[in-house]
């Protein structure tokens, strides 16, 4: 369960819009069911009461939503922010992605975000209403005759298990209570394939993308993805593919995708949580991370709004090539 | 109607496999996928799998043919590959009745001989839903999910699964399982049938009705100014559209290689910024364009050039997958509200 309510974030955003400081307000949006919220864009007040909620569904991140936003509409925008969702703000203002000053930003606490479908795994099909108490969820199915109740934690989306930070780093307000930076176990899993051998980890990697069914709602979801034209989506490209082209184009998209948003990847977690296949991508950008902090010593993209990433930066003491050594760094 | 017992249910997928390759649901890292049986694979009656059974039928990509340069002459190869008789089991009603609508698209002149091909040498066994989850609307669209149609029909209960053939391919097929099959009433199934029934009147969604919709009523639903804010959030990642057992659109492309060309076409999706791009450019410009497109062709479009038949099933695919949650009943009941003004 979240720490704010609907009810407190509705208020503060129709009174931001009935004094004109913001002219619209981005957020999440009632659905169907409770869990399937879509990000929407509310012009009025009524729009808000009926519509807006924040919950343990509200898992998309909201900032990559700004570029085409700020653009398209006159005047502020009031954006809801998780502390996860300000690394990838911060991120894109580094990138001047979009213009600051369209944008009112205010920070809301997160105590971990709900997996559907880890939900589903234990509780099966036809789930028709989640309540949420203070630290499980009460889910009522077709099924059975008693709601089952299942404890926040166990499911918790992946880059919740590990979130990195329950701290904001960028807002114009804050609602709630702030956090801080965890230490989380997050390259855990990483080390588990470093440890693998070239074939295995091959055979893993083969494995997890051959599921890809190439929809590209990684790269569209993605925070760091923001190129007015992905090259794969151009057919003056030459390597424009809309299907899965076979084990090795598979295997050249994600690992180009993963050099591309190297240094600018705020582990946000997006293009795992949207993949329709369940590809755990996150772990190609913690290797990717993982081999920057211990090259170039910690770095988290998005800490700061005008951060130099390692990769696109240079200083005396970056190590030499040749301390870099095929299939990553030595670490004896 | 025909009896199996369940304890025999492994046996009765040997014996198919034996004469035919046999793609049934089976559980995946990702949830239920049709895969091709072999010893030690495990039937899962999960509802529903990840994607249909149209990859079977019209795979996300395949080559068509191949060319060979050498010098001036060029030589055209034939790579078709699907001439094999196959099963498919385990077939919801939804997507039986999906199957219907892609064959109006590839069946019809000029007909598609691949998918035709593939068509002809699939045998499908359809399976009644005794648990259809939250997403379920194929009521929405006539489809009886306690009545799957397909080549045989096949209703599960607590310790049998019963058969019904319906087309001699069909008959065919009960003749290969016989050893293991007795004849037997229609007591059983009829009970189960009712369970079935009772369960798709408390789903969700079981109230959504179609009638607003229809050939004719373009005009209606094109210039609504609903499409603005269901559109606004969706990425185009054409997920939707790659899940949907309806969906048909295709991309034919050359692949060159050394000394050739590979002719092969893949899924394509209406939701892309590249998709019927023609010498002009492009037809659909924006998101909401785009979008638009997939949902007036599923409930205006298809309609009217397919005498009055939806191209959805209700089959609940782009509920569970769209990463936005954005999907053809919060479509459909936004544009309902339309009319009711
Ligand atoms: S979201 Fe998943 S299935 Fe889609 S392209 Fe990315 S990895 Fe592939
Ligand atoms: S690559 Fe994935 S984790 Fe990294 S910023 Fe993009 S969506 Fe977020
Ligand atoms: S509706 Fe959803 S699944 Fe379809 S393209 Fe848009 S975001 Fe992707
Ligand atoms: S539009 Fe959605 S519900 Fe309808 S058939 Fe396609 S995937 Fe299924």
């Amino acid at each position: 369960m979240q720490t704010v309510t609907t009810k407190s974030l509705c208020e503060r955003a129709a009174s931001l819009l009935g004094e004109g400081t913001v002219a619209a307000v981005l957020g999440w949006k009632r659905g169907e069911f409770d869990y399937d919220l879509t990000p929407a864009v509310f012009t009025a007040a009524e729009e808000l009461t009926e519509g807006f909620i924040y919950n343990d569904f509200s898992g998309a991140n909201l900032s990559k939503y700004l570029l085409k936003k700020t653009r398209e509409i006159d005047g502020k925008i009031l954006v809801f922010l998780k502390p996860c969702d300000t690394y990838s703000f911060n991120q894109l203002l580094s990138e001047h992605r979009f213009d600051r000053e369209k944008v009112y930003a205010i920070g809301i606490p997160c105590s971990g975000m709900a997996d559907i479908q880890k939900i589903r795994k234990i509780v099966g099909e036809g789930i028709t209403a989640i309540e949420a108490c203070e630290n499980s969820l009460l889910v009522h199915t077709l099924y059975d005759d008693e709601p089952i109740s299942v404890s926040c934690a166990e499911v918790l989306t992946e880059r919740c298990l590990n979130c990195k930070s329950k701290k904001h780093v960028a807002y114009d307000e804050l609602i709630g209570d702030e956090g801080e930076v965890l230490t989380s176990n997050r390259f855990d899993e990483v080390e588990k394939i470093e440890a693998l051998s070239a074939d295995e980890r091959f055979a893993f990697w083969q494995n997890e993308l051959s599921r890809c069914i190439r929809c590209n709602a990684c790269r569209d979801a993605c925070p760091a993805c923001t190129c007015e034209k992905c090259v794969f989506d151009n057919p003056n490209s030459g390597v424009q593919s809309k299907a899965p082209g076979g084990e090795f184009e598979e295997k050249l998209f994600h690992i180009i995708r993963a050099y591309h948003v190297a240094g600018r990847c705020t582990d946000c977690g997006e293009c795992s949580r949207v993949c329709p296949q369940n590809i755990p991508l996150h772990l190609l950008n913690r290797k990717f991370i993982k081999d920057m902090n211990e090259t170039y010593g910690e770095y988290q993209a998005g800490e700061y709004d005008n951060q130099r990433a390692p990769l696109v930066n240079f200083s005396l003491d970056d190590p030499e090539p040749s301390d870099v050594v095929k299939g990553g760094f030595d670490r004896a | 109607m025909l009896k199996c017992t369940l304890s025999n249910i492994d046996k009765l997928f040997e014996i198919v496999s034996a004469s035919m390759p046999l793609y049934l649901p089976t559980e995946d890292k990702n949830g239920a996928v049709f895969k091709k049986w072999q010893p030690g694979t495990v039937w899962s009656n999960a509802s529903n799998t990840v994607k249909g059974p149209k990859d079977l039928f019209f795979p996300q990509s395949e080559d068509l043919m191949a060319f060979k340069t050498e010098g001036k002459k060029i030589e055209v190869i034939d790579t078709r590959t699907e001439t094999e008789d196959f099963a498919v089991f385990g077939v919801r009603a939804c997507d039986v009745k999906s199957l219907e609508i892609l064959d109006r698209v590839f069946l019809t002149e000029p007909r598609d001989s691949y998918y035709a091909s593939r068509r002809e040498h699939g045998v499908i066994i359809s399976l009644a839903c005794n648990r259809p989850t939250e997403n379920c609307f194929c009521g929405t669209f006539g489809i009886d999910a306690a009545e799957p149609m397909g080549d045989v029909s096949a209703w599960l209960t607590d310790d049998a699964l019963y058969l019904h053939a319906n087309t001699e391919r069909g008959q065919a097929f009960t003749k290969l399982i016989a050893d293991l099959t007795e004849a037997c009433d229609d007591s059983a199934v009829s009970a189960q049938k009712e369970k079935n029934r009772k369960v798709m009147k408390r789903l969700p969604l079981a109230d959504l009705e179609a009638n607003a919709f229809g050939g004719s009523k373009t005009e209606q639903f094109f210039h609504s100014p609903q499409w603005e804010k269901l559109s606004e959030s969706c990425l185009g990642c054409g997920t939707c559209t790659f899940v949907c057992p309806t969906c048909q659109c295709y991309d034919i492309r050359d692949f060159k290689t050394n000394n050739g060309v590979v002719r092969y076409r893949c899924w394509d999706s209406c939701m892309y910024s590249e998709f019927t791009k023609m010498a002009h450019g492009n037809n659909r410009n924006s998101q909401k364009e785009r979008f638009r497109q997939r949902f007036m062709h599923k409930l205006v479009y298809f309609p009217e050039n397919n005498d009055g038949i939806f191209s959805c099933v209700g089959c609940g695919r782009c509920l569970a997958k769209c990463p936005i949650s954005m999907n053809i009943v919060k479509v459909m009941k936004a544009l309902e509200v339309d009319t009711d003004d």
